[in-house]
């Protein structure tokens, strides 16, 4: 089964119809998966054993018997959880994410775990422990990351939707890599229990699909309160497919020069400015407006993100679970050369990072600092959503680039996070639509919203989608 | 202001996270730090005087659980992935004395 | 040269919750290893704290019984260090914004009333439990992992020993009356870290900090701070410095030995825990504790002399325990004499207990119980000597006084219309008797008694029956 040309609906109708089992769907798309992935390398676990929910109800629950894919960070009962980490690499949990029981009641079939950068570290998917993952645009650049897996495997036609996880722009940044659209929701909007934490203040579950209507259809059943998350927000979940199918008329479209300057490739902010003359042309309001700490969320990002995660991936100890070294003398070796062998560079990177911003002296300067100029990077958008309703801008300063080309160059990589890392920082829901594709690879345009106000981003995105058809272009990576 | 990070920092840094590169990586990744610590240290020219600190951006406070006990799993499923067990405890090698100065 | 010594104490103490603070497991104490255990307890990758509610009432019932301010706004923070018993390699606990702070304890020394004040206390986790083996292995088991404690941290407001003991046995009684904690040392539901430092009298600076952990019993800490003086002083004396460190106090020759030396200040990379919003502690909801906080024992005190007119020996020993001073009040409640509640309290319960080795929540006798048997002690039903025997039975098996008595027809005798007749009967029985006691010979009054005894199968009423033989034979 090839999902290129399907949507929820379009399978939904021929589930219902009897045109096909979900069992043999289940069985289609693992054939296909199969096949394809030997150039794309999306996948870590495939679970050829996938269960088809009992009592199919295709009237009450759309997911019904299609299969979607999750992200190797989110942790599946009795299915390998390895968050693409060789200290995770043999790591079978006993509980399920907030997000696969509300899938599972959903009955949707649960077809096994994308690769990602390890930890959900990095933007390209090549810091992963099972091998990169490639583009289906073109199979020598990089899908982005670090749901690179997700995104590769929805572009790829592997899957028709995928869970992915954003921390820093890990949705939005491989979605706009490959042409799909997905969303990172408000942070508390999507239960974070289940999901190996990185950046606990950061972290996002959100979706991957190629037409947004399905990305608010897996919404609408992963998104709500829950008892296990003290962070998670107990406001009501409204249909976000309500928000689909409408104009933009009036809408007040700010646009941040911050995201239009030359830092951002040409070619990139042609595709962009072309969306926003389109909206322009159908009604919207478009406001240019400043981000004025722009040039300073990189380095705040990087401190709280890697201060996070240096705590919480200090469990990660060879003790109760993963991978413990062989050799070892004494319990501090455990430690250290279960940790070292285990964790890749990016992620040690990461954990020195953050470990150095939060010892003894160095706290007040880097963490504390932080976190102060977090709150003026809140106070930056507030001021703009005070007179807009969304913003727009590019995702990415450039299309995809090559395996292999800037992974030796972390600062250069950090850098690139730059325009996706803000609305992690500040809380608010963002989503990549493709804008059209640049050098024959897709670009995305970002669209933020006021938290909890996810509707808008839906019905920009759905609104894009319709003038720019960029859904019917296939991934020319694919092509025999 | 730039800050120089020497190799005994990032050896300090890798105690505290339990970590060890050998001495022909620590050179090269003491680099790397320097470049990425000084990226981080941009923040000191924002003037935060008077800013609060936003540490997390949850839209609720005070969330309690009630006090009842429930049982969640076995003790068989969550002993399942200990790598060294004995008689229902997790084994490691003997722990010498509690260091809690690190 | 004079030495002035600085103590300051920081105690732990287990709230008394059904489960965890961060996890619904049950909080249970012997249970088999790693059985009371979920994924949060484990660290499990992906899994988040909760917030039990209970713990945080618990630790505002000694905030208030303390003279602590709460905070209106508290935050658990992370506190980072690698251990086999913590099994996220951090302790959630509350390092910038705790529960309360600024509170005091008085104490009582050698007569002199001081205050000793309480510098700030937090709730926190409990780690697990290492067991270390003789072969080069240990053994861990996540059972305790979790558990709330409550952490008070006192000034270092302590001068000598005897005070640090005093706010021990203070804290204990304070906390141990709010019912918040079991406050058992030999369970570890309270442990206790002293640290001490010297300096010449006249100097104003303190000297160097020592710490000792895991003590024992209040007696080790008074013990091994004596003798943390002493060697203190003689260090300076001798010229020397003392380091800062950490020591442990060795039971067998009552000395105190260097565990290790600190090299600069821990680095435990204290950060706010992100997993958890804020909590904000309203003051309707502190009002509403401060209400139903149990009198203290203090209080307590106050009623049992000065309102039910007890000795203060005989409060003293129902106050050791907030279970025997709950169950002497819920026996009063029921309507129970107080003289005699606090009699069979602290003589035949307490000894019941002891031979038994028992608590008060282990044996089925109820305060309803034992008032109902008092009263019928009171009102001459029964003999003291019945008593016991009824007393037994009830604590065993919980059978109600009354309807034992009554169905074992231990009712004693006190019916005039039976009695005086008897007692008239034996007398004209006994000529010999009558004479002896004609002679001054008290024994034959005794001797009659155990006749009228001996008749009625010891169910005479021995008060009603003397007051009989008496009036009978002043007639002859």
């Amino acid at each position: 089964m090839n999902y290129l040309n399907e949507t929820i609906d379009s399978l939904n109708k021929k589930l219902a119809g009897g045109e096909i089992t979900a069992d043999q769907l289940a069985k289609d798309t693992l054939a296909n998966i199969k096949e394809t992935d030997k150039k794309l390398n999306a996948w870590i676990t495939v679970d050829e054993d996938a269960k088809v929910a009992e009592d199919l109800d295709f009237n009450k629950n759309k997911l019904a018997g299609i299969p979607i894919a999750i992200k190797d960070n989110i942790i599946t009962d009795g299915v390998k959880t390895t968050a693409a980490s060789h200290i995770l690499d043999n790591f079978i949990p006993m509980y399920d994410a907030t997000v696969i029981t509300k899938l599972k009641e959903a009955q949707a079939t649960l077809i096994g775990k994308t690769n990602m950068d390890e930890f959900a570290m990095g933007s390209s998917t090549e810091h992963s422990y099972f091998g990169a993952t490639h583009n289906p645009w073109n199979l020598d650049k990089v899908p982005g990351g670090s749901s690179g897996g997700s995104a590769a495997a929805v572009a790829g036609g592997q899957v028709v939707a995928a869970l992915g996880s954003d921390t820093g722009g890990s949705i939005r940044q491989p979605a706009a890599f490959n042409g799909i659209f997905g969303i990172k929701p408000t942070y508390g909007r999507v239960s974070r229990w289940g999901l190996i934490a990185f950046g606990s203040s950061l972290d996002q579950i959100g979706v991957m699909s190629k037409r947004v209507k399905d990305s608010a259809e897996v919404m609408n059943v992963i998104a709500g309160g829950d008892e296990h998350d003290s962070t998670v927000s107990m406001r009501e979940v409204p249909d976000y497919t309500k928000f689909l199918g409408q104009d933009v008329k009036g809408l007040r479209v700010a646009v941040p020069k911050e995201y239009m300057s030359d830092a951002v490739d040409e070619g990139v902010r042609k595709a962009v400015q072309d969306q926003i003359d389109v909206l322009k042309e159908n009604g919207a309001i478009i406001n240019e407006v400043s981000l004025p700490h722009t040039n300073y969320v990189v380095p705040t990002y990087y401190i709280i993100a890697s201060s996070e995660a240096s705590s919480n991936l200090q469990r990660f100890d060879g003790i109760r679970y993963g991978y413990r070294a062989k050799n070892t003398k004494n319990l501090l070796d455990i430690y250290v050369k279960s940790r070292s062998e285990g964790f890749g560079t990016e992620v040690k990177r990461r954990i020195m990072l953050g470990s150095f911003a939060l010892s003894a002296g160095s706290y007040d300067k880097f963490f504390r600092q932080a976190a102060k100029v977090r709150t003026l990077i809140c106070n930056d958008f507030d001021k703009v959503f005070a007179e807009n309703d969304v913003i727009v801008g590019p995702v990415t300063t450039t299309p995809a680039f090559g395996i292999g080309t800037e992974i030796s160059d972390p600062i250069k990589m950090y850098n690139n996070d730059i325009l996706t890392i803000s609305a992690n920082l500040a809380g608010i829901p963002a989503a990549s639509v493709p804008a059209g594709l640049v050098d024959g690879m897709p670009v995305g345009l970002q669209i933020m919203a006021k938290r909890f106000d996810e509707g808008s981003i839906f019905r920009v995105a759905d609104f894009i989608e319709r003038q720019n058809k960029f859904y019917e272009k296939t991934p020319t990576g694919m092509e025999e | 202001m730039k800050i120089t990070i020497t190799e005994d920092t990032i050896r300090h840094v890798a105690e505290l996270s339990r970590l060890e590169f050998g001495d022909d990586e620590i050179g090269k990744f003491t680099q790397e730090m320097d470049s990425i610590i000084n990226m981080a240290n941009q923040l000191q020219e924002v003037d935060t005087e008077g800013v609060e600190e936003t540490v997390q951006v949850v839209d609720r406070d005070t969330v309690f659980r009630e006090d009842k006990s429930e049982h969640w799993q076995s003790k068989e499923e969550l002993m399942k992935n200990v790598p060294d067990e004995a008689n229902g405890f997790i084994k490691v090698p003997v722990i010498i004395e509690k260091d809690d100065n690190e | 040269m004079n030495f002035k010594s600085t103590i300051g104490l920081e105690v732990h103490f287990e709230l008394k919750t059904k489960s965890k603070i961060f996890s619904p497991s049950p909080v249970t104490y012997g249970a088999k290893p790693n059985t009371a255990t979920n994924v949060i307890d484990w660290g499990m990758p992906g899994v988040l704290p909760t917030v039990n509610k209970d713990v945080y009432r618990l630790g505002i019932m000694v905030a208030l019984a303390t003279h602590s301010h709460v905070l209106p706004t508290t935050h658990f923070d992370r506190k980072n260090y690698f251990y086999p018993d913590n099994p996220k390699a951090y302790q959630i606990t509350q390092f910038f914004q705790p529960l309360a702070r600024d509170g005091y304890v008085e104490i009582e020394v050698h007569g002199k009333k001081k205050r000793i004040g309480i510098h700030e206390m937090h709730i926190e986790e409990d780690a697990g439990k290492n067991t270390h083996g003789t072969n080069g292995y240990s053994y861990v088991d996540l059972n305790r992992q979790g558990v709330p404690l409550l952490e008070v941290v006192s000034e270092p407001d302590m001068e000598d020993p005897e005070e640090a003991y005093a706010y021990l046995e203070k804290l204990r009684k304070i906390v141990q009356f709010t019912g918040a904690s079991d406050v058992k040392m030999e369970e570890g539901s309270m442990r206790v870290d002293t640290n001490i430092s010297i300096r010449p009298a006249g100097q104003k600076e303190l000297g160097t900090k020592v710490e000792m952990k895991n003590l024992n019993s209040f007696e080790h800490v008074r013990l091994s701070l004596a003798y943390e003086e002493k060697r203190q002083q003689q260090v300076l004396l001798s010229g020397g410095k003392i380091q800062v460190s950490t020591r442990r106090f060795d039971e067998a020759t009552g000395k105190t030995v260097l565990e290790r030396v600190k090299e600069g200040a821990a680095d435990y990379r204290y950060f706010p825990e992100p997993d958890i919003a804020p909590d904000h502690i309203s003051q309707e909801w502190i009002d509403e504790i401060a209400a139903s906080l149990p009198k203290s024992a203090e209080e307590r005190y106050n009623d049992y002399v000065n309102k039910f007119g007890l000795k203060p020996y005989d409060a003293n020993v129902l106050l050791q325990t907030k279970e025997s001073s709950d169950f002497f009040d819920a026996a009063l409640a029921a309507g129970a004499d107080p003289q005699l509640a606090a009699n069979w309290m602290n003589t035949q319960v307490n000894g019941y207990l002891n031979d038994n080795r028992v608590s008060l929540a282990d044996v089925k006798l109820t305060p309803e119980h034992l008032a109902e048997m008092i009263d019928l002690i009171k009102d001459g039903t029964i003999s003291s000597k019945i008593a016991k025997k009824v007393f037994a039975e009830t604590i065993e098996n919980g059978t109600a006084p009354k309807k034992y008595v009554e169905e074992k027809g231990m009712v004693q005798l006190s019916d005039l219309s039976v009695l005086e007749p008897m007692v008239k009967e034996i007398v004209d029985n006994n000529p010999q008797s009558v004479e002896d006691f004609k002679n001054g010979k008290d024994r034959a009054i005794g001797f009659l008694v155990g006749q009228i005894m001996k008749q009625t199968r010891g169910k005479a009423n021995p008060k009603v029956v003397n007051k009989l033989l008496n009036q009978e034979l002043a007639k002859r």
